[in-house]
């Protein structure tokens, strides 16, 4: 796995959140090269999504830097919306437009940010719902779907801007369980087709399959990461043998 | 029918009652338009800033003064202000009364707008932001196209609600010398020595007026509402 790394894309040094007094990201390094998949676990309130949604400074770092493709965005200089637009997010409440149609909500940041003209946009979204599965629904408004449905099309969504990276924030955790499957899959093919991937997940089957380097992070620290078969065959941190054998 | 026309040029139409009424109904159109107009702009101004401060801690500054404008105008009543406005602000400088009126109303308006606006920009979820934003759209740009359209269709009800307030409220103006529907009744009365046509009169046409404005506000909600459940 580790040997058709690519280039480095985010690199996490010395990562830190405080909220108060609550250190919910206490020093985190990493990179995160181009075409990994990396599956972020961890129980809840360990600060995994805090650490995925600082990657693209949802939430401001009070320590420590990122650098994405070389350049350190926690840097309050940084012009972060030009940054954003390569860091495609997905989150666990889909965050879809309700006020827009599935195909007005694909093609509104590339249009409104002039990376696209409109047709071309129409095409892409037509193209990217036709990969998601659903090619029907364009003229939808998102409160008429499915939640398996809406968490498609907000990857389609993300997908639109082109993005070099994509973050999941426990994408599948406000679906039905009938609905998980559908959504692993897309990304599944996603990931297939190269795409680099950060993932905060509880699905731990998908961690195993997919990913190509799975983290540990509990108590704000990386308490452990490796490759899936090794991380889930010989767990070493006694905190993640504890986990394991909860959620397994 | 000798009668009938009789009573309408007594009460509309004699000793300048005809002019009474058109006048004030004019007066009382074109102050209600025009504080509309600055009532809007300055409550999605004041709205837009507050919200900004309280998810960003930007425009501290903008900010502060916003909630002296709210927390004045609101502790005050209409009535202290319009006479404020007449005799004190405009005293010195002649300007139009319509444009005293507008002004009076649209700034006392405004501090209500904004509330409720400002209550409908706290009512979407914050999910939408972060949204706009992880897409690389500026903050202001999701204000724009994503926030705002859905906070705006969620107060329409409370807006239009401010807005019948604020046209009745009008009828307070004749207190500062000028003839709207209120005070074009009130002249009747005085040259008929009957109140109970010109009052009903009056009366029946805020009723109208009220009712064509809700006519046109109900047709805007239903066609902001096509997105719900299709």
């Amino acid at each position: 796995m580790t040997a058709n790394k690519g280039k480095v894309l985010l690199q996490v040094q010395g990562l830190e959140k405080k909220f108060d007094d609550n250190q919910v990201l206490d020093g985190i390094t990493t990179d995160i090269c181009q075409g990994e998949v990396v599956a972020v676990i961890g129980p809840s309130g360990s600060g995994k999504s805090t650490f995925l949604r600082s990657l693209n400074l949802l939430e401001v770092p009070t320590g420590g830097k990122i650098l994405f493709e070389g350049v350190d965005i926690t840097d309050p200089k940084v012009d972060i919306n030009r940054h954003r637009q390569k860091i495609g997010m997905v989150f666990q409440q889909f965050n879809l437009f309700p006020h827009k149609t599935v195909k007005e909500n694909i093609m509104l940041a590339p249009v409104t940010l002039g990376l696209m003209k409109e047709e071309e946009a129409s095409e892409k979204a037509e193209e990217l719902l036709a990969r998601v599965g659903l090619p029907d629904k364009a003229d939808a408004y998102p409160d008429s779907l499915s939640g398996g449905q809406k968490q498609r099309i907000a990857i389609a969504r993300a997908m639109a801007m082109n993005p070099d990276v994509m973050l999941f924030d426990e994408p599948t955790s406000a679906l039905d369980p009938e609905m998980v499957g559908e959504v692993l899959e897309i990304m599944k093919e996603l990931a297939q087709t190269g795409m680099t991937m950060v993932v905060v997940t509880h699905e731990m089957g998908f961690a195993r399959e997919v990913a190509t380097r799975v983290i540990f992070i509990d108590e704000g620290k990386i308490q452990e990461e490796n490759t899936p078969d090794e991380f889930f065959a010989h767990p070493k941190n006694p905190r993640l043998q504890e986990f394991l054998s909860k959620v397994l | 029918m000798g009668s009938l026309s009789h009573w309408v040029h007594r009460y509309f139409v004699d000793n300048g009652a005809s002019s009474w009424w058109l006048t004030g109904l004019r007066n009382t159109l074109l102050i209600t338009v025009l504080a509309l107009c600055i009532g809007v702009v300055l409550g999605f101004t004041v709205a837009i800033i507050r919200s900004t401060y309280e998810q960003t801690g930007k425009l501290k500054v903008l900010n502060a003064i916003c909630k002296v404008y709210l927390s004045v105008i609101r502790g005050t009543p209409t009535m202290v202000q319009v006479l404020i406005f007449n005799f004190v602000i405009f005293a010195s400088i002649s300007v139009n009364e319509v444009i005293v009126g507008g002004v009076a109303f649209g700034i006392n308006s405004g501090a209500y707008v904004a509330e409720i606006v400002r209550s409908g920009i706290m009512s979407i979820d914050k999910g939408q932001m972060e949204a706009g934003r992880s897409l690389g759209l500026s903050s202001g740009q999701t204000m724009k196209l994503i926030i705002m359209p859905q906070a705006f269709k969620n107060v329409l009800p409370a807006l239009i609600n401010e807005m019948i307030v604020l046209l009745k409220e009008t009828s307070i103006i004749g207190y500062i010398g000028m003839t709207d529907i209120t005070k074009a009744a009130t002249l009747v009365q005085s040259r008929t020595y009957e109140a109970f046509v010109p009052l009903i009169a009056a009366a029946v046409f805020y009723w109208v007026l009220v009712t064509i404005l809700t006519y046109f506000m109900g047709k805007l909600e239903r066609r902001l509402r096509k997105s719900d459940r299709k």
